[in-house]
């Protein structure tokens, strides 16, 4: 123990700020209609901006998002499992989507700490994008759900599946089919709502997404220093907000502020666990009732600095010419006109980098690869993840991609929104096995 | 004769491999494993290669785990664990056209790791509702012909274009009329022979599959296969060759008289309507299909527009629908799609298949089912 360094922690000054943000979304969404706004439904990568130019109270929940937060309260995620599969559906779809269903069946409404309230809230419209197989067919059964509640919700659906830009840019006629489909979504929106749509503010929108996926790949990048001054299970409360609300002002400046103190705790060596001597990330979801097997990991002096998930969920990428992944250069100006902002959020959007994994196994890898050189890790944690079809895609090829790179991989099986396919003990005690071999010991319990 | 045609089907099923190789070396043509449905066969017809469609067999799956992780169907796994095997060494090249996640593992395993001279992925949108699908997917298909061109040296003229629409389009045409005689009340085939011909087009010459075809409808109408009084089934899914499980159902007195399967009516059941821009006019053909359920939203058009006609057209009394085990497209549409065959007076029945199905098990469910529907259930 006497050998172990111990780096100064300090709680982050705008953790409050994230939670009353996130709190305040959850509510918004649910009274949206008493205070006379608009509401939404769709998923976190849906072109959120886009509604935006309805009004200012415009307020949407997010799909993934709220099948994690009821996936976080695993009382209430059985009974939305129990009600999905009486109803019909196989335990083996994607369990943010049958957590969501569940909610919906239930006609209860979980907020943010977990207090649950009757009555899910009807969505004015449905706004989604598809690249998952799982993602238009989870709204196409929102309005079934909600139809069968005597509510026909208007669905309108963007196809984003149009192949990554890896080695060349998209061609052109892909871009296009984006760009027209969010043109003609917006005519929809129109006419689904009664309302005019307003130019300034999608413009508006378009930017502060741009602006907030910026930064939060910066905030990212900061944790390449060591000791990491974020951790992932930290960084799970932050970058939320992102696939929340990526479009608000209100995201993009706590954004802002929040790099600003993680770039002060960089300069001062506050790290975010005491212990680090040995850093690993993982890729995809977490299973999220099991937290804690992040603090299991701090006992052996390991600190988990991110994953491709939290990085590259909602930040933005780029490859620099030496080959170092560097967050996104923004476009040189804000745009002005439609066209503009409907072009620049499209190009801007298809460099998501998990969606590389969708198309190519190799750039998934190279990412894991690139992310394990720049912030020093030691070993890459990959979670089969039987819970989601979309980010467990091509794993295996990963894993092999990995280990050929040498680097040591930690395979575990779980499952992000269902409890029943997790094995805490188990996966916890291969765990440790796994960091023993790794010539590490138990420093504290 | 008629008895021997169903037999030649089953053979270019159980020897499709040697089937291909031969082909190969008679024409000197080459071969391209295709995954999905949705890969436009004239185009490689146009070229001169023959398409096969790429699916594995009903065993227990191995050697695919490195690959693909196995929370995905036994589909995408077991048609990669057909190439581990080295049954299909002899293909050139392959190709799918986009259609769900699990089979693009199966491509891309194959592409990274199985030798193949030329691999090709064609961005089928997703969404096949949106109106820009066809500007889409013709652009895709430009630029596929355009890979064929190179792959196989050759430039593919309208004329070949127009020949290769019309050897699909025949084939087509020719299975929509046999599956005619399953509406009869007492139908000439049964749901297996169906099954097997349609599975067989998709591994064989479709020119030569056409001729036999042609004359099975001048022979069908004076078979009779007495099963005029058995219960009249559908079958609904995803990808479905299990023969045996289609035998062991028929005989329960009970007869498939139609299907929604990517190895049945959702195959074949449009043609392409020739317009002078023929890839335009492929596209259009695939975009309007009718659809599998991964590309099937906002609206249910595969329930409404295809699987409901059909239920009331073939006088179906019953459905079983297949769930491959991890299958999502064809999972979420359970609830709806049971709701919607009740609403038409169709009782339905989901099993959850695998590679293998435990038919000990089904057997009573589906004898349970069959009770149900012929009213015996209600005399207890
Ligand atoms: S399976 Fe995964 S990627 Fe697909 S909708 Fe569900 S959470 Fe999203
Ligand atoms: S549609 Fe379903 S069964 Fe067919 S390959 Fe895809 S996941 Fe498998």
């Amino acid at each position: 123990m006497s050998e172990v360094k111990e780096y100064p922690t300090e709680p982050l000054k705008v953790w409050n700020e994230a939670k009353a943000l996130r709190k305040k979304y959850y509510e918004d969404f649910l009274y949206a209609h008493e205070r006379g706004g608009i509401r939404w439904a769709g998923g976190a990568w849906s072109f959120s901006s886009i509604p935006a130019g309805l009004g200012e109270d415009v307020y949407c929940i997010t799909g993934e998002p709220y099948g994690a937060t009821v996936a976080f309260f695993k009382e209430f995620a059985a009974q939305c499992h129990d009600a999905t599969e009486a109803a019909g559906w196989p335990r083996t779809q994607c369990s943010y989507m049958r957590n969501y269903w569940g909610s919906i069946l239930l006609d209860k409404y979980i907020l943010a700490d977990g207090t649950v309230v009757d009555g899910f809230p009807i969505p004015d419209f449905i706004w989604q994008a598809h690249i998952c197989c799982s993602h238009g067919k989870w709204y196409q059964i929102v309005k079934w759900l909600d139809e069968k509640k005597g509510k026909k919700v208007p669905m309108y659906c963007v196809d984003v599946s149009v192949g990554y830009p890896a080695e060349k840019p998209l061609e052109e006629y892909k871009i296009n089919y984006i760009v027209r489909q969010l043109d003609d979504g917006i005519k929809w929106m129109e006419k689904v709502t009664g309302r005019e749509y307003n130019d300034k503010l999608l413009c508006e929108a378009v930017w502060n997404e741009i602006r907030s996926t910026r930064t939060w790949a910066e905030i990212c990048a900061l944790n390449q220093a060591v000791p990491a001054p974020l951790d992932e299970k930290t960084m799970y409360s932050l970058y939320v907000l992102g696939t929340l609300m990526k479009h608000r002002p209100e995201c993009a400046s706590f954004y802002e502020k929040l790099k600003a103190e993680v770039e002060d705790r960089v300069r001062r060596g506050i790290a975010a666990t005491p212990y680090e001597r040995f850093r690993v990330i993982t890729d995809t979801q977490p299973p999220w009732g099991f937290l804690k097997i992040f603090r299991e990991m701090e006992k052996y002096g390991v600190v988990s600095v991110g994953s491709l998930y939290t990085y590259g969920l909602i930040g933005m990428w780029e490859y620099r010419p030496d080959g170092t992944l560097a967050p996104r250069t923004m476009p040189p100006k804000k745009p002005q006109t439609r066209e503009e902002a409907l072009r620049m959020i499209v190009e801007w959007t298809i460099y998501r980098p998990e969606w590389a994994h969708f198309y190519l196994p190799e750039m998934k890898t190279k990412m894991m690869e690139s992310i394990v050189k720049q912030w020093k890790v030691n070993a890459v944690l990959l979670h089969y993840n039987r819970g989601c079809e979309g980010l467990s895609l091509h794993i295996a090829e990963n894993r092999l991609g990995l280990l050929n790179a040498g680097i040591p991989v930690f395979p575990f099986e779980g499952n992000m929104g269902d409890e029943r396919e997790f094995d805490f003990p188990g996966t916890l005690s291969r765990l440790t096995a796994f960091f023993e071999s790794m010539g590490l010991k138990k420093i504290k319990e | 004769m008629v008895e021997e045609i169903f037999q030649q089907f089953k053979d270019w099923i159980d020897s499709r491999h040697e089937y291909a190789k031969a082909w190969k070396e008679r024409t000197g043509g080459k071969v391209c494993g295709y995954f999905c449905t949705y890969v436009p066969e004239e185009i490689l017809y146009a070229a001169g290669v023959l398409p096969v469609r790429i699916l594995g067999k009903h065993e227990p799956i191995v050697g695919t785990e490195p690959y693909i992780f196995a929370m995905y169907c036994h589909v995408c796994r077991s048609a990669l664990a057909e190439g581990i095997k080295g049954r299909c060494n002899y293909l050139d090249g392959i190709v799918e056209g986009q259609s769900c996640l699990h089979m693009r593992q199966a491509f891309n395993a194959w592409r990274l790791h199985l030798p193949t001279e030329w691999a090709y992925w064609i961005y089928v949108p997703h969404m096949v509702q949106t109106p820009h699908a066809v500007d889409l997917l013709t652009n895709e298909l430009a630029g596929f012909k355009k890979a064929v061109e190179e792959w196989t040296g050759k430039k593919i003229t309208d004329e070949e274009l127009d020949r290769g629409i019309q050897i699909l389009n025949k084939n087509r045409e020719l299975m929509r009329k046999v599956y005619e005689y399953r509406k009869l009340d007492d139908p000439k085939l049964t749901g297996l022979e169906a099954m097997e011909m349609v599975l067989s087009s998709q591994y064989v010459d479709k020119e030569e599959h056409s001729k036999l075809l042609e004359t099975l409808l001048e022979k069908l109408p004076s078979r009779q296969i007495n099963r005029g009084s058995s219960i009249r089934l559908m079958i609904v899914g995803s990808e479905n060759d299990d023969r045996v499980f289609m035998k062991n159902v028929e005989d329960l007195d009970a007869i498939f008289v139609i299907d929604d399967h990517c190895t049945g009516t959702r195959y074949f059941w449009n043609s392409v309507i020739p317009e002078k821009d023929r890839l335009r006019a492929i596209a259009a053909r695939y975009v309007t299909r009718p659809p599998c359920p991964s590309k099937d939203f906002p609206d249910f058009n595969r329930i409404k527009n295809h699987i409901l006609p059909l239920a009331q057209e073939y006088k179906v009394k019953g459905a079983i629908l297949v769930q491959n085990k991890f299958c999502d497209p064809h999972g979420i549409e359970i609830p709806p799609l049971r709701e919607a065959l009740k609403s038409i007076g169709v009782d339905t029945y989901p099993l959850e298949f695998d590679a293998l199905v435990p038919w000990g098990q089904f057997r009573t469910r589906v004898e349970a089912f069959l009770e149900q529907l012929s009213g015996m259930a209600d005399l207890f």
